[in-house]
């Protein structure tokens, strides 16, 4: 029943006709294709033009529109290409087809200089949009706060809790870790450097001033951006996606308050308290590998960082984590509540929040760093 | 040849048997038997949840099931091998409630998807393909190049129909086409679906809640309840029927006002 298609010219002279056989399907639509750009080359100048189709075994949409292509083709001048033979089954597929329209012809889009200026230029310019975004979502965050200190029963404790549950208590373990694995390193790679000058004792004075000032809270503020930042920029653009944003909306709900605030004040609350434990898991495993590695025994470890550091180490530390926080949550929101429709676009301010977040966290660190000194802490 | 149309014709084109799929503890479809003709219109009824979709969606195979066996195409998709199972899904076609449209695609590259994948063809046939599909299904050809989040529900209905028909499949499943239309729009695709089964010879398998797509469109109606098929027929019989349900539902308020 189904056999190859084929299309053969049957008469010469004054008349053209051709004979199209087999199965007209999408399976052989290359084959079809090539037979029909083959006969597209007979067009001469006879006087009538035929197609038979009364041996098509089996015909589709694809065999359908490449007869009716051929047909057009071949209609030229005051000639008019006539299909022969059409069985009843298929009349009005051939109808359907025949009212389409000539495609429109789609611009292949090359990419020229001026094209890839005007992209850098829209990036630059998109800087500016990107912090008053920023600035504006700090605004509408203090804002909904001040509404809350004002009525603090329209504090969403329940969603509060359960995002502490999620970006502080459920980070505990892998936060622990690498700091730990984190401060071994440093103490390892300082015992076997400073041994070279008989120094070994110092290492716990590096480890302690650079885990409690800056590693700490940089390098968790940098795994929660990652861990929770880009988390909340998906839940909340994959919720603008699907209009649940906007219903909050309709019912008379702030969506700051109720999704942006609750998750906030949770980042805000846990990053100091993973900063800290980190912190001491950092110590922790620095004092190991003194231990092991250095023969630093505990008791001399604690003595030399009783005097190594003070309370404004660790002062110093602590009191940036609430600040990086804000700024990584501020960001995520920003970029979950910018999301478009498609997934692609979830993809990219995703990305966008992990990336934003981790610049502004080093950013801030650095501005910390200058005020610190000035301020001679 | 004569033979074979025989076969053919007397052979369903999708066979289910003693179908059972469970959620849990849940038994959602319980020994289901399901036949659907070649060349017909499947118009498939039930109650809210009573597993309408995940019928549906176990012989597309997204849905595990505990026993039965599902031949399409006369291919038991159980013990069938990969290039087999291919070659059924080539030939069917899948309206997903909600359109499931790629986002990060235009229309036509929607559309296009599964020829690119399939067939080895010109990109000019390709975009004469899917202007013909678009204009099958009653969309200008100016929507080709928008995105799916820039049209409307009904549009999207008709762009996911046009996706499934891509590949001019013999068989296509629609999963409630007509919700979330308006009654014209809804009746447009009731008649669309028709017009489609006839230039192109589908088979359709259409879930629906609407008595009006029962009434125009479907040669059949089959009812699904308890886990398994209460009745099958036209709906004539239906309406016949003494099951309390299909009392309910075929001569409620509703239908009464859908036949008059």
């Amino acid at each position: 029943m189904s056999g190859d298609p084929k299309l053969e010219r049957i008469a010469k002279g004054n008349a053209l006709a051709l004979c199209a056989t087999g199965t007209w399907t999408a399976s052989f639509a290359p084959v079809l294709e090539r037979m029909v750009a083959d006969a597209e080359k007979l067009a001469g100048s006879p006087q009538s033009i035929f197609i038979d189709v009364s041996e098509i075994a089996r015909l589709d949409t694809f065999g359908a529109w490449l007869i009716e292509r051929l047909r057009r083709s071949l209609t030229q001048g005051a000639v008019e290409a006539q299909i022969a033979g059409l069985s009843a089954n298929y009349s009005s597929l051939v109808d359907e087809v025949r009212r389409v329209k000539a495609t429109p012809v789609i611009d292949s889009s090359t990419i020229t200089i001026t094209d890839m200026l005007e992209q850098i230029g829209r990036a630059v310019a998109g800087i500016g949009g990107t912090i008053a975004g920023l600035i504006d979502m700090l605004g509408a965050v203090l804002a909904a706060g001040g509404r809350v200190l004002i009525h603090p029963r329209s504090l969403r404790l329940t969603s509060t809790v359960h995002h502490m549950e999620q970006v502080c208590w459920r980070a505990v373990p892998i936060i622990v870790l690498i700091t730990f694995l984190i401060g071994c390193i440093i103490a390892q790679q300082g015992i076997f450097h400073f041994r070279r000058f008989g120094a070994d004792i110092f290492v716990v004075d590096m480890l302690g001033v650079l885990v409690l000032r800056e590693i700490g809270v940089l390098l968790v503020a940098i795994m929660v951006a990652g861990r929770s930042g880009s988390a909340y920029t998906a839940e909340l653009g994959s919720m603008k996606m699907r209009e649940e944003i906007d219903a909050l909306r309709t019912m008379g709900f702030d969506p700051i308050e109720v999704l942006v605030l609750p998750r906030m004040l949770a980042l805000v609350l846990a990053l100091p308290i993973l900063a800290f434990l980190g912190a001491m898991a950092a110590l922790y495993g620095g004092g190991l590998v003194a231990w092991l590695y250095g023969g630093v025994d505990p008791e001399a470890f604690l003595l030399r960082l009783r005097d190594a550091i003070s309370i404004d180490h660790f002062i110093v530390g602590i009191v940036k984590a609430p600040v990086m926080a804000a700024v990584i949550g501020i960001v995520a929101c920003v970029e979950g509540l910018a999301v478009q429709g498609s997934a692609e676009s979830l993809g990219q301010h995703t990305t966008a929040s992990v990336v934003k977040g981790i610049f502004f966290v080093i950013v801030m660190d650095g501005v910390f760093a200058i005020f610190f000194a000035s301020i001679g802490m | 040849m004569a033979q074979e149309t025989q076969n053919a014709i007397q052979n369903p084109i999708i066979r289910v048997r003693d179908i059972t799929v469970q959620f849990g503890a849940t038994r959602v479809l319980d020994g289901l038997n399901l036949d659907v003709k070649r060349g017909e219109i499947l118009g498939f009824v039930g109650p809210s949840g009573a597993g309408k979709s995940v019928l549906t969606r176990t012989i597309i195979g997204l849905v595990p099931k505990v026993a039965g066996s599902i031949e399409v195409f006369g291919v038991d998709l159980d013990s069938s091998n990969t290039s087999q199972r291919r070659n059924v899904e080539r030939r069917w076609g899948v309206l997903f409630q909600q359109g499931a449209l790629f986002s990060s695609l235009t229309v036509r590259q929607n559309i296009q998807f599964p020829m690119r994948e399939y067939l080895r063809v010109s990109q000019r046939l390709m975009d004469e393909i899917t202007m013909a599909k678009l204009a099958m299904v009653g969309l200008k050809p100016e929507v080709a190049e928008r995105f799916p989040s820039e049209l409307s529900g009904g549009m999207i209905k008709r762009v996911a129909l046009a996706r499934a028909l891509s590949l001019d499949p013999d068989l296509v499943f629609l999963d409630e086409p007509t919700s979330g239309l308006d009654p014209i729009g809804a009746g447009d695709f009731d008649e669309l679906v028709r017009t489609l089964q006839r230039t192109l010879g589908l088979t359709v398998f259409m879930v629906t809640h609407d008595l009006d797509s029962l009434y125009t469109a479907c040669d059949r109606i089959a009812v699904l309840g308890n886990g398994k098929i209460i009745a099958a027929g036209s709906i004539a019989d239906m309406q016949a029927s003494q099951h309390p349900w299909l009392r309910q539902y075929f001569h409620g308020k509703r239908a009464r006002a859908v036949m008059s």
